[in-house]
C-alpha cells in the first residue's frame, strides 16, 4: 500500500477500501522501520497525525465532499512553520521552538485534509546541496545509505524514496527541491515565484525562495501543487491570479507539436556521462512522442552561479539577523554582567553552523558600503541578463530542458570541505530561481556507472507551470513504458520487506 | 585578486553580531579569497546600461486595507521568550544607544 | 567661559538641518493588522509580523501610503512615480527584525518647501525651508531600562521590551540644509516645526503631540565663519520634545560649537541628547565611524507606483494651508502683524479661533488668551495648551462679561478657578459665590453707608474734588467683596453727590 502513488491512495480512500487512520498508521510503521537508517524526519507528530486522520475519516463517513488528496499523509520540510510543532530549520538556534502560527501552505494542507506526519530534515536554513549541513545529522539516500540525498530538502525527497510518505513539501531557492528529487529518483517542482505563498516559510533568500510539491509521480505533484498554490494577501510577492491547471496538464501529458529547447550551456563539460546518457535518451523519447527538439543558447547562464552566491547570502545575512536570542530561540551566555550584544554574538556563534556563518559573512560583505556596486549590485544586473536569456529562449521553445544536476548522489563527506565544489551541484537549477520561472525534476533513469538516479529538468516560462506537467507527464509515461515498472522498484530494500 | 584579511573578517563578524574564534576568522579569510574570485565574475557583464532586478515579477502597489486584525495574545507572543518579566521580553543590559 | 549668543554671531553663521519623524494615526500598523492604540497593556498588540517571528512577511498599509502622499503634497513635494522600500540593517533589541523597513534612494516624495514667517527687528521676515525628501518607515518597540539610577540606559542591569509600538507607521521629513538664518536660527527652526505640526494636524494624518512622541524632532547644527564657503562639522541633537526645546537646543548647540572652535578644538560629529532641565545637550553615540546600514531593496515588498489620478484626487482634497488660513483670520479680525505673530508664537491661534467660533468677539477672545491666560501659563512655566482651560470655557466667560453678569475683575477670578481645577465656569461661580452686584438699589444702599461712614470725604466730592471719590468707591467694593462693578459704583456715587 505504501508503494502506491498518492492518487492511488486517494482513490482507495474514496472507495472506502481503507481509512486514513489505517493509511497513516502504515506510514508511521514504515517510518519506525526505516528511519533509523534514513533519518529523513526530525520530528514525528504521531498523535497529531492520527487525530487529523481520524477527523478526515469522520468527515468522509458523514458523506462530506472532500478535497482530492484528503486523508493522504505528507512529510513537511522543517523550514515551514507549523503551529505548536517543533520547527527547527535544521538549526540549533531554533531547537525546540514551537511556532504560535501556521504557514499559509500548512493552512492550505489542513484545509485539504492532508495528514501531516512530521517535519523533515534539511540543510540548516536551506543552505546546502546535501543535507550534510543539518545541525541534527545528515539524511541518507535510500538508494545508497552512504550517500547524500541532495539538499537542502534531502529529508523530504528521501522520505518519498523510502516510502515513508507519498507526498512531501519542499522549498527551492537554488535547486533545493529539484536536486534532491534528481538524486533520489523522485519528482520535485519549483512553481513560478509567487505561485505559492511564502508566509510562514522561514526565509533564506526572499527573492528566490519558493515552496513546492514533492512526490513520486508527476500527477501526485500536480495534485499537491493545486492544493498549496494560490494568492495570499499575507504575502505581498504572491501572484494574484488563478492557480495554474496543472492536474489537467499532468493527465493530458501530450507533447505533440511542442518545441523543447535544450539549453546549450547546461549540458556540457563536467556532467557525468551517465547523467548525459539518460538525458539524451529522454530527449529521444520526447521526440518520439511528437515534440520537436531544438537547441537554444543562454550565454549569461555561466554567470548565474556567481550571481546566486552573492544575492542569496546578501538576503540571508539580513533575514537571519532576527535570530538574536532576544525573543525566541537559543540564548547562551546570559550570565552576570553580560550585555545584550555579547549574548547575541555568542548565541549566533554557537547556534549557527559553519555554512550559515560563511554565507552571512559573505552577504554582509557584498552589501557593505563601498562594495555594494561591485558585488550585490552587479549580481542584480546579471539577474536581468539571465531573465532576458530565458525570455529570448522562450520565444523559440515552449519549455527548456537540461539534466537537473551534473552528477549522481555523491558520498556523505565527499564534498563537505570544498564549498565551491558543493556549490557546483546547483549550476543547472540556479538560473531558474534567478528568473523566477518554474522548474521540475523527474527521474530519467539510473546512471550506468553507479546505478544511481538521474534527474531530467523541465523549465517553463513565468506563470506557465502547466507546461512542465504536460511535458513531465509525457516523459514519465514513456519512461514507465520503457522500464516496465516504476524506477523506485529498483531501489534497495530497506529495513526488511517493504 | 580580491582578498579579505583576518581583520576584515573580524569587522564583518562584528557587524553581523557573530563572536567568531580566531581559527574561524583565519579560515574564513582564506576561503574568501577563492570565493570572492569566483563571485567577482559578475562584474564582467554587469555594465552600466543593464538595470538591476530586485523582484523576479513586475508586481506593483500591493497593499492591505487599514483594518485592525486580532493580534496574538500576550501569552502566545511571549511563549518562546528566553526570559520575560511583567509581560515584557527581558533582555540583558543594552550597551549601545538607541 | 560661556560665550554669549551675540558673541557667537559676531564671528559665525549657523547652518541647520531638521529631521522630523511623524507617527501616522492609521488604525493598524505599517506592515501588519495589529492595532495602534496608544497605552495598551504591553505586548497585547503584536503578531508574527511585528514580532519578527521566523517566516513572517510585511504587507503595506494602504492608508499609510495615502497619508504620506498627502503630506508630500502639502509640503509642495513631487510625488515619485516609482518608489521602493529598502532594508536598513543594524542590530538593536527594540527592532525585532534587526533591520528597519524604510526607504533609501527611492523615497516617495522629494523636493518640496515650507514657508515660515518670523518676527525680526526689521519686521516680519519670510524664510523658505526646502524639503529634501519625505519617506515612510516603521517605529521600534519601547524599552524600559531596569536597575539603573535614572531609568535611563546607562547603568541599567537589564531591559524589558514592549513591542506594541513596533511597526507603527512613521513618516520622516528631511530638510535640505538651511543656511542664511543668522541669529534667527532658533526662531526659524521653531517656526518650521510649528508650521509642520499645523499642516499635519490640518491634514488629519497624525495626533502631532510632541509630548506623546507622535512628532519627534532631530536638529542638526553646524557653524562656519561668516562668509566662509565650506560647511562646518555638524552635531545631531535628539530628544527634542517641545517647540521651546527646539529653540533652546539650537541656541545651546551654536554656543557649544563656538566655544570649541574659539579655542581651536574641533567639533565632534556625533549624536547628542537634549536635556530638558539644563537646556544643554549631552554626548551620545559617536558618528565618527558612521554605521554601515547595508541598504538594499526590500525583497518582500514590491515597488509603489501611485496612480496619477489618485494623486490628483488627494491634491484636490487638501485642506486650506495653515498660512492661508492665518492670513484669512488676520484679515477677518483686522489684527496687526505684530499681534498675529504674538498669537502664533504663544501657540494660541487655534484656541482664539475656537473661542470666536463659539460666539466671542475676536478682540475679547484675543485679549483673554494673549493676556491673562498667557500670563498664568508663564508664571507656571507651562505651555498654554497644557493649562486646564479650553475655548468653551473662555467663550462662556466672555459671554458672561458681555451680559454684565461678570466684571473683568471677577472674570479673572473665574479663569483662575477653572485653571486651578475647580470645575467649569458655572461651577466656579457657584462654589466661590461670585456674583456681580448690579442691582442699583443695593449699590445705592452701600454708597449711602459709605458716605455716612466718611462724611468729610463725601463733602470733598460734593465740592468738586473728584479724586476723593476713590476712597468711597473702595469702601463699597470692600463691602461687596469686590463683586460690584466699580465703574457703575463710581457713576452712581458721583450722581448721588451731584457731580454728574
Amino acid at each position: 500500500m505504501i508503494r502506491l502513488s498518492a492518487a492511488e491512495m486517494a482513490t482507495k480512500l474514496a472507495a472506502g477500501e481503507t481509512t486514513s487512520v489505517a493509511l497513516t498508521q502504515l506510514h508511521l510503521d514504515r517510518i519506525a522501520q526505516v528511519d533509523g537508517e534514513v533519518h529523513a524526519f526530525l520530528y514525528l507528530d504521531t498523535e497529531g497525525a492520527l487525530l487529523q486522520a481520524a477527523a478526515v475519516d469522520a468527515k468522509r463517513a458523514k458523506g462530506e465532499k472532500l478535497a482530492p488528496l484528503a486523508g493522504v499523509p505528507l512529510a513537511l520540510k522543517d523550514v515551514m512553520v507549523q503551529k505548536g510543532i517543533p520547527t527547527t530549520c535544521g538549526s540549533k538556534i531554533l531547537e525546540g521552538w514551537r511556532p504560535p502560527y501556521d504557514a499559509t501552505v500548512v493552512a492550505n494542507l489542513k484545509n485539504n485534509d492532508i495528514v501531516i506526519l512530521g517535519k523533515t530534515n534539511m540543510d540548516e536554513f536551506a543552505m546546502g546541496s546535501s543535507t550534510e549541513n543539518s545541525a541534527y545529522g545528515p539524511t541518507h539516500n535510500p538508494w545508497d545509505l552512504t550517500r547524500i540525498p541532495g539538499g537542502s530538502g534531502g529529508g523530504s525527497s528521501a522520505a518519498l524514496a523510502a516510502f515513508e510518505a507519498p507526498l512531501a513539501i519542499g522549498t527551492d531557492t537554488g535547486g533545493s527541491i529539484r536536486q534532491p528529487a534528481a538524486v533520489t529518483g523522485t519528482v520535485g517542482v519549483k512553481p513560478t515565484y509567487g505561485g505559492v505563498s511564502r508566509y510562514g516559510l522561514i526565509a533564506f533568500s526572499s527573492s528566490l525562495d519558493q515552496a513546492g510539491p514533492c512526490a513520486r509521480t508527476v500527477l501526485d505533484a500536480a495534485l499537491l501543487h493545486e492544493a498549496i498554490a494560490g494568492h495570499d494577501p499575507r504575502d505581498a510577492t504572491s501572484i494574484n491570479a488563478p492557480v495554474p491547471q496543472v492536474v489537467a496538464a499532468a493527465k493530458a501529458g501530450d507533447v505533440k507539436g511542442m518545441k523543447i529547447g535544450v539549453v546549450k550551456e547546461l549540458n556540457g563539460a563536467g556532467y557525468q556521462p551517465g547523467v548525459r546518457a539518460r538525458f539524451e535518451e529522454s530527449l529521444e523519447l520526447l521526440a518520439k512522442a511528437g515534440a520537436e527538439i531544438i537547441e537554444v543558447s543562454a550565454p549569461n547562464f555561466e554567470y548565474a552561479l556567481a550571481a546566486y552566491y552573492l544575492i542569496a547570502p546578501s538576503e540571508c545575512s539580513s533575514n537571519l539577523a532576527r535570530f538574536d536570542a532576544m525573543r525566541y530561540g537559543l540564548r547562551v551566555g546570559d550570565l552576570d554582567g553580560a550585555s545584550a550584544e555579547s549574548v547575541m554574538s555568542l548565541t549566533r556563534e554557537v547556534g549557527f553552523g559553519k555554512e550559515v556563518k560563511r554565507r552571512i559573512i559573505l552577504g554582509t560583505y557584498a552589501l557593505s558600503s563601498g562594495y555594494y556596486d561591485a558585488y550585490y549590485g552587479s549580481a542584480q544586473k546579471v539577474r536581468t541578463l539571465i531573465t532576458q536569456d530565458f525570455t529570448n529562449a522562450f520565444t523559440k521553445a515552449d519549455v527548456l530542458v537540461s539534466p537537473t544536476c551534473p552528477t549522481t548522489a555523491f558520498k556523505i563527506g565527499e564534498k563537505a570541505n570544498d564549498p565551491l565544489a558543493m556549490y557546483l551541484n546547483d549550476i543547472a537549477t540556479i538560473p531558474v530561481n534567478m528568473a523566477g520561472i518554474g522548474g521540475m525534476s523527474l527521474p530519467s533513469g539510473l546512471a550506468d556507472e553507479d546505478g544511481l538516479p538521474v534527474g531530467f529538468q523541465i523549465m517553463a516560462p513565468v506563470m506557465k507551470d502547466e507546461r512542465m506537467y504536460l511535458v513531465g507527464a509525457a516523459l514519465e509515461a514513456a519512461l514507465l513504458s520503457k522500464w516496465g515498472a516504476p524506477l523506485l522498484d529498483q531501489a534497495p530494500i530497506l529495513g526488511g520487506r517493504a | 585578486m580580491s582578498t579579505l584579511s583576518r581583520d576584515d573578517v573580524a569587522k564583518l563578524a562584528d557587524l553581523a553580531r557573530i563572536q567568531m574564534s580566531e581559527e574561524e576568522l583565519v579560515n574564513l579569510a582564506q576561503e574568501f579569497t577563492v570565493i570572492l574570485d569566483a563571485v567577482a565574475r559578475v562584474q564582467e557583464v554587469a555594465s552600466a546600461d543593464v538595470a538591476p532586478t530586485s523582484h523576479p515579477l513586475p508586481l506593483r502597489n500591493v497593499f492591505r486595507p487599514d483594518v485592525v486584525v486580532p493580534s496574538l495574545s500576550p501569552a502566545a507572543a511571549l511563549s518562546s521568550a528566553p526570559a520575560q518579566e511583567e509581560q515584557r521580553f527581558r533582555v540583558p543590559q543594552i550597551l549601545g544607544e538607541e | 567661559m560661556n560665550l554669549s549668543y551675540d558673541e557667537v554671531l559676531a564671528k559665525y553663521e549657523p547652518v541647520l538641518g531638521l529631521e522630523v519623524h511623524v507617527e501616522l494615526n492609521t488604525n493598524s500598523k505599517m506592515f501588519c493588522g495589529c492595532s495602534t492604540i496608544f497605552g495598551a497593556e504591553p505586548n497585547t498588540q503584536t503578531c508574527p509580523v511585528c514580532l519578527a517571528l521566523p517566516g513572517a512577511l510585511p504587507v503595506v498599509n494602504e492608508k499609510a501610503i495615502e497619508s504620506t502622499i498627502k503630506i508630500g503634497l502639502a509640503l509642495n513635494c513631487s510625488i515619485a512615480p516609482f518608489s521602493r522600500f529598502a532594508r536598513k540593517n543594524y542590530f538593536y533589541p527594540d527592532m525585532p527584525k534587526n533591520f528597519q523597513i524604510s526607504q533609501y534612494d527611492e523615497p516617495i516624495c522629494v523636493n518640496g518647501f515650507v514657508d515660515v514667517e518670523i518676527e525680526t527687528e526689521d519686521g516680519l521676515k519670510s524664510f523658505r525651508i526646502e524639503i529634501e525628501r519625505v519617506h515612510m518607515e516603521e517605529d521600534t518597540g519601547k524599552s524600559l531600562h531596569v536597575g539603573g539610577a535614572t531609568g535611563r540606559i546607562h547603568g541599567a542591569q537589564y531591559s524589558l521590551l514592549d513591542y506594541n509600538r513596533a511597526g507603527i507607521p512613521l513618516v520622516e521629513i528631511v530638510t535640505k540644509i538651511i543656511p542664511g538664518t543668522g541669529k534667527y536660527a532658533p526662531e526659524v527652526a521653531k517656526a518650521y516645526v510649528a508650521e509642520l505640526r499645523d499642516i499635519l494636524r490640518s491634514l488629519g494624518v497624525s495626533d502631532v503631540k510632541m509630548e506623546q512622541g507622535s512628532i519627534r524632532c532631530d536638529v542638526n547644527v553646524s557653524l562656519r565663519l561668516i562668509g566662509a564657503a565650506q560647511l562646518g562639522t555638524r552635531s545631531e541633537t535628539k530628544n527634542v520634545n517641545s517647540l521651546r526645546s527646539v529653540e533652546r537646543a539650537i541656541r545651546g548647540e551654536m554656543i557649544r560649537h563656538a566655544e570649541r572652535l574659539n579655542v581651536g578644538e574641533r567639533v565632534v560629529q556625533e549624536t547628542r541628547h537634549f536635556q530638558e532641565d539644563t537646556g544643554l545637550t549631552r554626548s551620545g553615540r559617536s558618528k565618527e565611524e558612521a554605521e554601515d546600514y547595508r541598504y538594499f531593496p526590500e525583497p518582500d515588498l514590491v515597488p509603489v507606483a501611485p496612480d496619477v489620478a489618485w494623486i490628483e484626487t488627494l491634491r484636490a482634497a487638501l485642506p486650506e494651508r495653515p498660512s492661508i488660513h492665518r492670513k484669512r483670520l488676520q484679515m477677518a479680525w483686522a489684527v496687526p502683524d505684530k499681534e498675529m505673530a504674538a498669537m502664533i508664537n504663544a501657540d494660541v491661534l487655534d484656541l482664539v479661533e475656537a473661542t470666536v467660533a463659539l460666539g466671542a468677539e475676536p478682540i475679547k477672545a484675543r485679549s483673554w488668551w494673549l493676556g491673562e491666560i498667557s500670563r498664568i501659563a508663564n508664571d507656571k512655566d507651562m505651555a498654554i495648551s497644557q493649562l486646564n482651560i479650553n475655548a468653551q470655557d473662555v467663550a462662556e466667560i466672555v459671554a458672561l462679561v458681555t451680559a454684565g453678569e461678570l466684571t473683568d475683575k471677577l472674570a479673572r477670578q473665574v479663569v483662575e478657578g477653572v485653571i486651578a481645577g475647580e470645575g467649569k465656569p458655572a461651577a466656579v461661580i457657584a462654589s466661590r459665590g461670585i456674583k456681580v452686584v448690579n442691582d442699583d438699589s443695593e449699590l445705592m444702599a452701600a454708597i449711602d453707608r459709605a458716605c455716612m461712614a466718611q462724611p468729610e470725604t463725601a463733602e470733598k466730592v460734593r465740592n468738586g474734588h473728584l479724586p476723593a471719590a476713590g476712597a468711597l468707591i473702595g469702601m463699597v467694593m470692600k463691602e461687596t467683596k469686590g463683586q460690584a462693578d466699580a465703574a457703575r459704583v463710581r457713576e452712581l456715587l458721583l450722581g448721588h453727590l451731584g457731580q454728574l
